[in-house]
């Protein structure tokens, strides 16, 4: 039904798509796999018409295409749903859903009670039941997928493309998009999908594509597929470990944080750190862990509760504080607070340490471009060159770029948020692996991750946060996910 | 690997681009007039562009941290005025009129600054308030009408310095000093990093509302300068001077390459703006176009070469 022939793509001289050849199927759910900077979103935002194809062509229905906007993809009957959704918040849900397609009266006003009759039977045929007077500014991330799902069913859409869907979703919101996912496929819509979580795809796909470093490396039925053989295919070499093993002893403590509270988000946080030591923080989306951790690091300061950093009562009240008591974080929100878009990658990376670089406050530019390019080299930072504004990487490479700049000051405590959100299994590795050789060098990692796996391979020590309160502590050898999660749901 | 190192020299490209502009205008005045050539015209340019450019340099600043500065005509103004009441012959040394100019600008700044950053209200908004507030204070400081018998020793500073007019002079300095801070200094690279992404720099250790206070301020300081220099060339404070100063500033920073949004353009590009800026006035001066149709073509060449720009940035 639709059809990408040759298509290739590039970016500031990188081809970041290469005569990539796919065909996309009604009612088939069809996967598209790789690593970060793979080339999966360059192909569906070309399918899409948010980008224009620099060779190869599209086909749809046996016509040869060009679409110049996303609207005109739209007119045709393919939509797509971004990894970074585009509601306008303060319009309710049915003004969302039928955004330019409102029912009208014989004046020409719109029809109110027919706009929400009709939004309502879209979001059902999605077995979704929604208030469609809530602004959308109210909803969930989940129930927000749903949202732009009917809208693209409302438009008669044949082809609907997803970004990495789930990637903000907690488990039982996956599960009802899933179940919306289904009844496309059997109302015969191709929908065409990308995701880092593998236990998704198999769960998921009619068929799979494997996508590396801008090419198509296969494709096949999903049950072709085992997960070691697609990592392989990803990859494109074994991998042979992914987790380091947890050597290190930690040493002595270096930080206590004592009681800390802030309304609304979390109450009485009580817990130790010691040098060397991986702590990891579990939890569901909401618990407040991403809030107290930014209390550490004061991007949100705590109300009431004290911390001690090295036996020191220490006040943190802005991110400049954390930085010289030696703190260094990389936030969950890569767009939000960690890329500067515009800027390159070298002064994205020395951000955070520039007073190293400019003693009396001048740069020192040889410096910079020194310890850039050992940064590039030491985290496989692909770029191609340091000036390239970091808005251009791919997630991975960014998000490496972030990790670079939080170490290049050396902290002693170094809080991870969700580090390895969005990223491909290699970039992933590299960061399993970047945080056992910190922890054998006695830096001291927070770890908050919602990939119990993650967290269980990990960490020293897992401390569980439900709905703002320490619910337990556990010991990552003697516990599985099951209790992990047992400690984390609401009572 | 040719082809990532012309396109990451995109700011190069643009630069490019308006240089070519100006020599191609440059050259068919040269043609089409007789005086365009001149060093007498030449000089006169550049003693025009210099107020110009000055305030174009300062608001670069706030531009570049994601703000506006819309005060800058009326504080001209009132720094004018507040210069020329201390600049009485024989009442001070040189030093006090100047300082109290420059103080007049930089306390207007900190002002926007402040409420800006403690206050938390949009720049346009408070700009706009200082706009009139300023504007005010100049007409009630000097009753109303030209603050006049200014000491020669000021108005002298309007002069040559050897071949160079002295407001040209500040103009070099202001510019070559920012270039230097803004690409050079650690606190030039906050600038931008504010401007780009306010949340990412406080979270990378940056003080966001000191860099902001700083662009207001400094942008006030040159302001400030602007507003001496300019009573010293027209030999009075004038509290009606300075009349939508801004536009032209702001414009010329814009044609330069600065986005609007913060966190992306250079001093360089200002410069070259508002060359080209000044160049277009004078030739149009020079072909005695009415000042009716001046204003008209002065605008559609704003918006036309932020079109440009904007489209060549697309593609």
């Amino acid at each position: 039904m639709l059809r990408a022939f040759e298509l290739t793509k590039v970016f500031g001289g990188l081809p970041v798509l290469q005569r990539v050849s796919l065909e996309f199927r009604p009612g088939e759910v069809h996967a598209l796999m790789g690593e970060n900077g793979a080339g999966k979103s360059t192909l569906m935002k070309m399918l899409a018409g948010l980008y224009q194809p620099d060779g190869g062509i599209i086909e749809w229905r046996g016509q040869q295409v060009r679409f110049g906007s996303p609207q005109d993809a739209l007119a045709q009957g393919i939509a797509m749903v971004h990894q970074e959704l585009m509601p306008i918040p303060d319009l309710n849900v049915a003004e969302n859903l039928l955004l330019g397609m409102e029912p009208v009266n014989a004046l020409g006003w719109v029809d109110r009670a027919a706009l929400h009759q009709q939004a309502q039977a879209w979001l059902r045929s999605l077995d979704t039941e929604l208030d469609t007077t809530l602004p959308m500014r109210r909803l969930s991330v989940a129930q927000m997928q749903v949202v732009e799902i009917a809208k693209a069913l409302a438009r008669q859409a044949d082809v609907i493309l997803m970004d990495e869907p789930t990637a903000a979703l907690s488990d039982h919101e996956v599960a009802a998009l899933f179940k919306a996912i289904g009844t496309l496929r059997a109302r015969g819509v191709a929908v065409v999908y990308t995701t880092h979580k593998m236990d998704e795809v198999f769960r998921l796909a009619d068929r799979i594509s494997v996508l590396r470093d801008g090419q198509l490396v296969c494709t096949q039925a999903a049950s072709e597929f085992s997960p070691d053989s697609l990592i392989t295919h990803m990859v494109g070499r074994e991998l042979a470990q992914v987790f380091p093993p947890v050597v290190t002893q930690p040493g002595e403590t270096i930080l206590e944080v004592q009681g800390l509270t802030r309304a609304h988000a979390y109450r009485d946080i009580s817990f130790t750190l010691r040098r060397g030591e991986v702590l990891g923080l579990a939890g569901l989306m909401g618990a407040g862990r991403t809030e107290v951790v930014s209390a550490l690091f004061g991007l949100a300061p705590a109300d009431s509760g004290q911390i001690r950093l090295r036996g020191q009562p220490t006040r943190i009240t802005c991110p400049a504080d954390a930085l010289a008591a030696g703190f260094g974080m990389v936030t969950e929100d890569r767009k939000g607070s960690g890329i500067i878009p515009a800027m390159s990658v070298e002064h994205n990376l020395t951000l955070a340490a520039l007073e190293q670089f400019s003693p009396g406050s001048v740069l020192d530019r040889s410096a910079e471009a020194a310890a850039t390019r050992s940064a590039t080299a030491d985290f496989a930072i692909k770029a191609s060159s340091p000036q390239q504004a970091i808005r251009e990487l791919s997630g991975g490479n960014q998000q490496k770029v972030l990790l670079a700049r939080a170490l290049l000051h050396r902290p002693d405590i170094l809080i991870l948020d969700e580090p390895t959100r969005g990223i491909d299994i290699g970039a992933k590795a590299e960061i399993y692996a970047l945080i056992g050789r910190l922890s054998a060098q006695g830096t001291a990692v927070l770890l908050v991750s919602s990939e119990l796996p993650e967290i269980l391979a990990l960490t020293h020590r897992i401390l569980v946060l439900r709905q703002g309160e320490l619910s337990a502590e556990l010991n990552p050898r003697q516990t599985n996910q099951e209790e992990i999660l047992r400690h984390a749901m609401p009572q | 690997m040719k082809a990532p190192s012309l396109h990451l020299d995109r700011n190069l490209l643009h630069r490019l681009g308006i240089v070519a502009v100006l020599l191609v205008i440059a050259g068919a005045l040269s043609a089409t007039t007789d005086s365009f050539a001149t060093a007498s015209n030449l000089t006169n340019v550049a003693r025009q562009i210099s107020i110009n450019g000055i305030l174009a340099v300062g608001v670069t600043f706030v531009l570049l941290t994601g703000g506006v500065d819309l005060s800058l005509g009326s504080v001209v103004a009132l720094s004018g005025v507040v210069c020329a009441l201390f600049a009485h012959p024989g009442e001070h040394s040189l030093v006090v009129p100047i300082g109290m100019g420059l103080l007049t600008g930089v306390a207007c700044g900190l002002f926007n600054g402040v409420l800006v950053t403690r206050g938390g209200i949009a720049p346009f908004i408070v700009t706009l308030g200082m706009m009139t507030v300023a504007r005010g204070l100049a007409l009630i400081l000097s009753g109303g009408k030209p603050v006049a018998d200014m000491s020669p020793s000021l108005t002298n500073l309007a002069g040559d310095l050897g071949p160079l007019p002295i407001p040209l002079l500040c103009f070099g300095v202001v510019a070559g000093g920012s270039w230097l801070f803004l690409s050079r200094l650690r606190l030039g690279r906050h600038l931008y990093a504010v401007g780009g992404n306010e949340q990412a720099a406080r979270a990378a250790g940056v003080s966001v509302p000191k860099v902001k206070l700083f662009a207001y301020g400094l942008c006030g300081l040159l302001t400030g300068l602007a507003g001496v220099v300019l009573a010293a060339r027209i030999t009075t404070g004038q509290p009606n001077a300075g009349q939508a100063y801004e536009l032209d500033a702001i414009a010329a920073v814009v044609i330069g390459g600065t986005s609007l949004s913060g966190g992306v353009g250079s001093v360089l590009g200002t410069v070259l703006g508002v060359l080209l800026i000044g160049v277009i006035n004078n030739g149009l001066d020079l072909l005695s176009v009415s000042s009716y149709y001046q204003a008209v073509i002065k605008g559609v060449i704003i918006v036309g070469a932020v079109w440009l720009d904007r489209r060549q940035a697309r593609s």
